[in-house]
């Protein structure tokens, strides 16, 4: 039985740490495939002021001029339905530093570069395609492709050819998009020297980078991860405790036969390592199938908040193997340090000195609650200074963790209540009995506390989040179609043929330009000034009269993101580098803009055109008679050819924005459940622990007169009472804990902040599957009090144990 | 015999045998004993002779194979497991070698226990036993901060706080130095003497048995 | 001069190129025991034009343009330069237009001095102009290094030339000038390599005097000294159980000017050749049982052994001379890495020149 508990502990703990690394794992390494595609994120880049293609003879010049460039030409093609991004690389320059550029044998640098040439082509996309290796892919213009090549390394939807097959299949005769920058030194001659004011370059480290952005994604599974860890090893902690206890006499026959402390524990050591081993790899596999199994809603969590494409298919590397084992053995001798440490100071004779528990208890107990209030007040200091995300897990960590040292105090005196004020005998037994009972259960109360709380604080965070993000999508999305033309003359066009059409009452055009500012790129969106805008859009904060203020072209509104990172506020000014000269910008509102990594600022669409005459004119929204939205949708179709990426309708697009909300919290409920369920194990194995050495204390009251029925419906009872008090202590814990996630947590991570809500029947429910938890984990060992044989209970009164 | 002049307790052809892996051991063969009403009885036996099986069958805390144990004329064999708590709780005091005190109960709140559970408690008879037992200090201790000899003391109040008609101790003195053993003894037969319930107390020292009304003997599971 | 080092320069500018897109280096001389089919092949008696023979020869598998100088500063600390473009056709048959063509450069550039050594390569595709090679007016460029012909060019003499490179931690700006014709090598600049068919058309100029600016960590110092060119393409590769050689470029302080070399191969039979131009650029055929060339002493670089330093004795020539490195760890860490530094001399004559170790 012992074996087993310790196994379950060992295999929880490994499990779900092991299968959230395997998760963070994957979408690492899917970032890394990213960057990786020659020029992602991670390579200093030189890009056309305009932001568009120029000319090969730059990239020559540069060289020439000592610069370590490398070019890129970029597009999309189509094939079979499919839109996918073609990248044009030269594989002898590529910096090496640039990513895995394409593992060619050395027989395949001719065939990569040489007509017809290479595509390479990740996993993935290949068996989107439904096509096989070496096959020639049509694109839908018509064009023959080269043949295709697997490319494990590379990311999916991204088609990569040799520079000069690239610019044929785009018809981008000697254009390139963009330069690489490599690192190699040398005397380089001034940029504009070589290029005028043409190219401008891209330091590496803009916030594109996937990860940075991801990070706090990533953070919070590791938390759960973590969290789950050491609920697990409370199970460990407790099993290996009982059955040191139940091995006390061999260990003490062992001694004295001469077996010397040091080859004991080395004994026990060995025995603990073998058991972490073998349970290390059973959490390893089931790890493995609850990443697979919630990869992907991470990935659509990660693509929906992020962009970040992750494969649905789970690669792991040999260190993740290797690390999970490492933790389960670790985790293992750090659960049972405390008996082994027993074991080596295990005096050979056994002292007939009584229990004495209850000045143990007493003395503990104080322990707990100084270091509680100590952690506490760690945790405000960290509120109070701390600015950065890892301050407000911080905050969050000693919140729990003082939390659950606080818990045996605050049972103990709820219990010593009780036991005041009850009269009857066995009334306060029961309330006695659980004071005493409190050392041995306190981890296993404190897992449920735990698990019990973040689930509160989760569940209330997520809740807070969907009622917000909803009532802020109806206003964002205010309009009824959204349409994104291929180009400026299609856009002019589909106007154009729009404004002969009845149902469309208004066409809002908006642009988007991207921008540096203040080191991170931001965007500036473009609006016109529009009665739908005013009514529906939510502003946060706002001047008076800020949608009149923003028609000049002399005032913004910012994202919240934005104002909190930048610490701007309403009257403050910015200036934005735009085509045309510096632009200044009065902040006349902020606004939520949810899921949006960049910062962004709304100004007028009149205006925007004005500073960035180059940017492309193709988006609109249009308002229409709701019954006339499908109509219309069919007839922009076919009248120009739109696709579904281009051409979508408001409630599609809700659709879409919330179905990405919800898988984004799918995972932190799926992990939430994980978490209660090995808090639930973590007390049963507990309450089994303890079911032995309870059977002294409990066999008096049945020689008493004290059936064996009554005295199980007692000890049922007993725990159903401690795990109410726990429930009920972990909800205003777990509104703190949502509080923190709201107010700290997300405010550093994603930079909004939500109002804080709470929602009384989902904590009723949560204390509901609290407490069945423990009915499930009190029963077995309540069944087997009952149904115990007299001889069992006897045995205690022998005079000869 | 006769259920005229029965004790408190009469055993009548007890037998009780236990099964191991390989043979069945008899422990008791046929077991005859009376013990009458305010009769101290010291049941002696060599170690392994079922002394202390008796007793549990007597106290109802196992069953017996045949015969019969009669409690105040109440036949245990017509007795369910909820009868026979009832039976322990109501008529029957025990005292076991090991104290077995309840550890999270203060000494008042064990000296009770019984007496409240069964709905017997009298306060007088509380005091007078907390009085003769020397607890009036002690009532807000809890017994790990006890001496094995007031461990004991509280043991022999709780047993007979709620006045039971007969007392049942097995080895009490077993785990108590000479002085503490023979304070303890004597304390416990001023109360059964005050108290008048019957007395069946299982012990190995023939020194202790001499100072009760009646030994017997337990004997290859017959009592001579 | 010959067949050997024709194989390893090729060896280096292709599979470098390839490896370098393989992220892996090759190791071994694989792909040199390829056959040249669909390449021009190397034929005796070929009459050799210029300048067009200073330009590429494309429908040849490998070509390359090679300067290394023994230089002085004005306090007299010798320094070595050298600058090497290495061009290779990664297939036969016609020349390709930009993007497309097959035709790959590399190069390497070192600087030595006794106490550092610096190398720096970098690789290009033809076709689109960051790298080639231009017979009228000379010109030899990669980035931004080049070597090109200045006012009043004689390609007789391949001279007056400028050769630059740079990279980040040295840098040099040379002018070399010759006043003898070019020498061509073997049998009128048919350079045979082995005994069976391979190859290289192969001319040579070692009489350049050179003045110019070379700069170690941005420290600039005014430089003079001797250069020596070499000029060579081929289309046949290394034999298989040719493992490495050892080559010689001297200097004699009297104005003569010796080549020599020992190909080493599996069956332990070295092969030795050299030539010995006169003052007045007369050449002297040397064969292998004319030649002794031992190892004295060894260095330890990258987990190699490399010997250093050597003895030369060509009793023909009553030559009998000790030579030692300037610069023991001249070590070329390229993708394709090889020992090659500036030497001196002494014994029956004296002087300075170019070692090169390669398949160590």
């Amino acid at each position: 039985m012992q074996l087993a508990t310790l196994l379950i502990g060992l295999i929880s703990a490994t499990a779900l740490w092991s299968g959230v690394q395997a998760l963070n794992q994957q979408a690492r390494h899917s970032y890394d495939r990213a960057a990786a595609i020659f020029g992602g994120a991670r390579t200093a880049m030189l890009v056309a002021k305009d932001g568009g293609a120029f000319p090969q003879e730059l990239f020559v010049d540069l060289r020439r001029a000592g610069w370590p460039v490398s070019p890129v030409v970029e597009g999309r093609i189509q094939i079979g339905g499919r839109s996918l991004r073609l990248l044009g690389i030269e594989p002898v320059t590529m910096p090496g530093e640039a990513g895995n550029a394409p593992a060619l044998a050395r027989v395949e640098l001719q065939a990569f570069i040489a007509p017809p040439g290479r595509m390479l082509v990740a996993p993935e996309t290949l068996s989107q395609l439904k096509l096989a290796e070496g096959a020639r892919p049509q694109a839908n213009n018509g064009m023959q492709l080269p043949p295709l090549r697997l490319q494990q390394s590379l990311v999916p939807d991204v088609l990569v050819v040799d520079i000069g097959i690239a610019q044929e299949i785009l018809n981008m005769p000697g254009q390139v998009s963009r330069l690489l920058v490599g690192k190699a030194g040398g005397k380089r001659a001034a940029l504009a020297s070589v290029a005028g004011d043409r190219l401008q370059p891209i330091e590496p480290d803009a916030a594109s980078d996937l990860e940075r952005l991801t990070d706090s994604f990533h953070l919070n599974l590791t938390a759960f991860g973590l969290l789950s860890f050491f609920v697990g090893l409370f199970i460990v902690n407790s099993a290996v405790g009982l059955a040191f206890e139940q091995r006390l006499p061999m260990l003490r026959t062992l001694r004295s036969c001469g077996v010397s402390a040091r080859m004991l524990n080395g004994v026990l050591v060995i025995e603990q390592v073998m058991f972490a081993l073998i349970a290390g790899l059973a959490g390893l596999a089931c790890g493995y199938f609850i990443a697979a199994a919630l990869l992907p809603d991470v990935a659509a969590s990660l693509r929906g908040l992020y962009g970040a494409a992750i494969p649905g298919q789970l690669t792991l590397k040999p260190q993740w193997w290797l690390a999970g084992i490492a933790i389960a053995v670790l985790g293992a001798l750090a659960a049972s340090a405390v008996s082994l440490v027993k074991a080596v100071r295990l005096p050979v004779l056994a002292s007939a000195q009584p229990q004495a528990w209850r000045q143990a208890q007493q003395r503990w107990l104080k322990w707990q609650g100084a270091s509680s209030v100590l952690i506490f007040a760690v945790a405000a200091g960290l509120l109070w200074l701390g600015d950065s995300l890892l301050a407000g897990f911080a905050v969050l960590a000693a919140l729990m963790i003082g939390a659950a040292l606080a818990l045996p105090p605050i049972l103990e005196r709820v219990l010593a209540l009780g036991e005041g004020i009850s009269d009857k005998p066995l009334a306060r037994w029961f309330w006695a009995d659980s004071r005493q009972q409190l050392s041995g259960l306190s981890l296993a109360l404190m897992a449920l506390l735990l698990a019990l709380a973040v689930n509160v604080g989760v569940a209330t965070m997520v809740e807070s989040f969907s009622r917000t993000f909803l009532v802020w999508l109806d206003g964002r999305l205010a309009s009824d179609v959204y349409v994104f033309a291929k180009d400026d003359r299609q856009s002019n066009d589909i106007r154009t043929w729009l404004r002969s059409r009845s149902e469309v009452q208004a066409i809002l055009p908006t642009g988007r330009a991207d921008v540096q500012f203040a080191g991170d790129p931001v965007e500036v969106f473009g609006i016109v000034d529009h009665a739908t805008y005013r009514e529906h859009w939510p502003l946060l904060e706002a001047v008076p009269n800020a949608w009149v203020r923003l028609r000049p072209g002399d005032a913004a509104f910012i994202s919240e993101q934005l104002a909190r990172r930048l610490k701007l506020s309403i009257g403050d000014r910015i200036d934005i580098p735009a085509t045309n000269g510096t632009w200044r910008l009065e902040i006349a509102g902020i606004y939520a803009d949810y899921g949006n990594p960049k910062g962004q600022i709304t100004v007028n669409y009149a205006a925007l055109t004005r500073y960035f005459p180059a940017i492309p004119q193709t988006r609109f929204g249009l308002r229409v008679e709701p019954a006339q939205v499908p109509e219309l949708i069919a007839a922009i179709r076919e009248k120009f050819m739109l696709d579904d990426r281009s051409l979508a309708d408001q409630a599609t697009v809700k659709a879409e924005s919330r179905r990405i909300f919800n898988r984004t919290f799918a995972v932190t409920a799926a992990l939430n459940a994980f978490t209660l369920g090995v808090a639930g194990v973590a007390l049963l194995t507990s309450l089994l622990t303890l079911a032995n050495s309870r059977l002294p204390q409990l066999a008096p009251l049945w020689a008493i007169g004290v059936t064996r029925q009554r005295l199980a419906a007692v000890e049922l009872l007993k725990t159903m009472a401690v795990a109410l008090i726990t429930a009920l202590l972990a909800l205003p814990l777990g509104l703190m804990v949502a509080w923190c996630l709201l107010a700290v947590v997300n405010v550093k991570a994603f930079g909004w902040r939500l109002p804080f809500q709470v929602f009384p029947l989902q904590l009723v429910q949560l204390v509901g599957v609290a407490m069945l938890a423990a009915l499930f984990a009190a029963l077995l060992p309540v069944l087997r009090l009952a149904r115990m044989q007299p001889a069992g209970l006897i045995r205690i009164f022998a005079n000869e144990r | 015999m006769s259920g005229l002049d029965s004790g408190v307790l009469d055993i009548t052809g007890l037998t009780k045998s236990y099964r191991s892996a390989s043979e069945t051991v008899a422990v008791l063969r046929g077991v005859n004993l009376r013990v009458g009403a305010g009769e101290s009885v010291a049941l002696t036996g060599e170690s392994g002779s079922g002394k202390s099986t008796l007793l549990h069958l007597i106290a109802g805390l196992d069953a017996a194979d045949g015969g019969e144990i009669r409690v105040d004329g109440t036949a245990l064999s017509g007795l369910n497991d909820a009868g026979r708590a009832a039976l322990r709780r109501n008529r029957l005091g025990l005292v076991f070698q090991q104290f077995n005190l309840i550890p999270s109960l203060s000494v008042e709140d064990n000296l009770k226990f019984q007496s409240r559970l069964a709905a017997r408690h009298d306060a007088a008879w509380h005091t007078e036993l907390t009085e003769r037992l020397g607890l009036g200090d002690l009532l807000r201790r809890y017994p790990e901060q006890l001496s094995g000899g007031q461990q004991q003391r509280v043991a022999i109040g709780r047993a007979l706080a709620p006045k039971p008609l007969l007392l049942l101790a097995d080895e009490p003195t077993g785990n108590l130095d000479e002085d503490t053993a023979d304070e303890v003894l004597r304390l416990a037969r001023d109360l059964v003497a005050r108290s008048g319930c019957g007395f069946l107390m299982v012990t190995h020292s023939a020194r202790l048995a001499a100072t009760l009304d009646r030994q017997v003997t337990l004997h290859a599971g017959l009592i001579a | 001069m010959s067949a050997e080092r024709i194989t390893r320069r090729a060896f280096a500018a292709g599979g470098a190129l390839l490896a370098l897109a393989a992220k892996a280096r090759a190791q071994g001389f694989a792909g040199l025991e390829q056959k040249a089919d669909g390449f021009a092949r190397v034929t005796p008696g070929r009459t050799f034009s210029f300048p067009a023979d200073h330009g590429p020869h494309p429908e040849f598998r490998i070509e390359w343009w090679y300067v290394t100088a023994n230089l002085r500063d004005a306090a007299g600390t010798a320094h070595g330069a050298q600058w090497t473009l290495f061009r290779q056709a990664l297939q036969p048959g016609t020349n390709l237009e930009g993007w497309a063509t097959q035709q790959v450069w590399m190069a390497h550039a070192a600087v030595t001095r006794a106490d550092t050594h610096r190398t720096a390569e970098t690789f290009a595709r033809g076709g689109v102009g960051q790298a080639g090679v231009e017979a009228a007016p000379f010109r030899a460029w990669i980035d931004a290094w080049q070597m090109r012909a200045r006012d009043g060019f004689d390609a007789g003499k391949v001279t007056p030339l400028e050769l630059t490179a740079s990279a980040a931690d040295f840098s040099y700006a040379l002018r070399l000038t010759a006043d003898r014709p070019l020498v061509l090598q073997g049998d009128g600049g048919f350079s045979k390599k082995s005994e069976r068919e391979q190859a290289s058309y192969y001319y040579s100029q070692p009489f350049f005097k050179v003045v110019g600016d070379l700069a170690i960590d941005d420290k600039l110092a005014a430089v003079s000294g001797l250069a020596w060119m070499d000029r060579e393409w081929s289309s046949q590769p290394l034999a298989a159980d040719q493992s490495g050689w050892d080559w010689f470029a001297l200097h004699f302080d009297g104005g003569e000017k010796l080549m020599l070399y020992r190909m080493r191969q599996a069956d332990g039979a070295h092969y030795a050749s050299g030539n010995f131009i006169a003052p007045d650029g007369k050449a002297m055929l040397l064969a292998t049982d004319e030649i002794a060339m031992t190892p004295k002493g060894t260095t330890e670089i990258a987990g190699r052994k490399i010997p250093t330093a050597w003895h030369v004795a060509i009793p023909r020539l009553k030559l009998s001379i000790d030579c030692a490195p300037l610069n023991a760890k001249s070590w070329m860490g390229t993708s394709f890495a090889y020992w090659e530094g500036p030497i001196s001399f002494a014994g029956s004559h004296r002087g300075a020149g170019y070692l090169e170790l390669t398949g160590y």
